[in-house]
């Protein structure tokens, strides 16, 4: 069996790569896709615990946080499109004003 | 199973940051259900395998469904080069840097490698569902609320006009 150090050692890794996009990257989609990431790196945790705790407890918890990703990307991706439409751009350097 | 978990576990590390180094976001896209399938993958071997098929159906499938479509209607094509993130490279690559070493010290003091796991519960549908059903029903219920208030943002938020 693989020990519980590997499994959020690699779970952390994932959280930095998705960090590191969320910073760096200009695209609000791949913004939004980098938040994806990091949201899987904490549910990888989350199974690890679970799984070294010997309960399900963790998975009802990943369970719930896959919902609301769901929730998270549909009115997400609405937002994208309304701003889309009403900026005609996606870079987020130019998306900086409050107001139209 | 071990050599599952080193194989899948380079697998998800090369496709994130294959997610973060492609600059057309289709390709990011891409990348990023390879990541989501390979966590499938890890999940089966944690012994969730209910959770693994909920991650390929909902996730990889729905969710990045999703994506895919936006970025074809958008019709997003490369990202231009920009001075704006010169502040975010000086200030972020230190800082990230930071947390990642912090966080890896942390592991590596804190938890033992010794640990020995516990017989793995059944985690199929039927056991999670007991659970969900019984254990954590009220927080089901609010998740249906949540998921109605997120249809009629969406709807309301991607109508013509705001």
């Amino acid at each position: 069996m693989v020990p519980l150090s590997h499994y959020i050692a690699l779970s952390a890794i994932l959280f930095v790569i998705g960090a590191a996009g969320f910073i760096f990257r200009r695209n609000i989609i791949t913004v939004f896709m980098c938040i994806e990431l990091m949201l899987n790196a904490v549910n990888l945790a989350f199974m690890a615990f679970s799984r070294f705790r010997g309960n399900l407890d963790g998975q009802l918890f990943v369970f719930f946080v896959i919902v609301v990703a769901a929730a998270e990307a549909a009115v997400g991706l609405a937002l994208i499109i309304s701003l889309y439409r009403s900026r005609d751009t996606l870079a987020i350097d130019e998306l900086d004003s409050m107001k139209l | 199973m071990v050599p599952v978990f080193y194989i899948f576990a380079a697998l998800t590390i090369i496709a994130a940051l294959s997610v973060i180094l492609q600059r057309t976001p289709v390709y990011s896209a891409l990348s990023l259900i390879v990541v989501l399938c390979s966590l499938a993958v890890l999940y089966v071997s944690l012994g969730a395998k209910f959770l693994a098929v909920i991650q390929v159906i909902v996730y990889a499938g729905a969710i990045m469904v999703l994506f895919v479509l936006v970025i074809m209607l958008l019709n997003a094509g490369r990202e231009r080069h920009t001075e704006g993130s010169r502040l975010a490279r000086w200030l972020g690559v230190p800082l990230l840097a930071a947390f990642l070493v912090e966080i890896l010290s942390v592991i590596w003091n804190g938890l033992s490698s010794g640990a020995v796991a516990p017989p793995a519960p059944d985690a199929g549908p039927a056991a999670v569902g007991a659970l969900l059903f019984r254990h954590y029903v009220l927080p089901f219920e609010v998740t249906s609320i949540l998921i109605l208030v997120a249809i009629l943002g969406a709807v309301v938020l991607a109508k013509k006009q705001l």
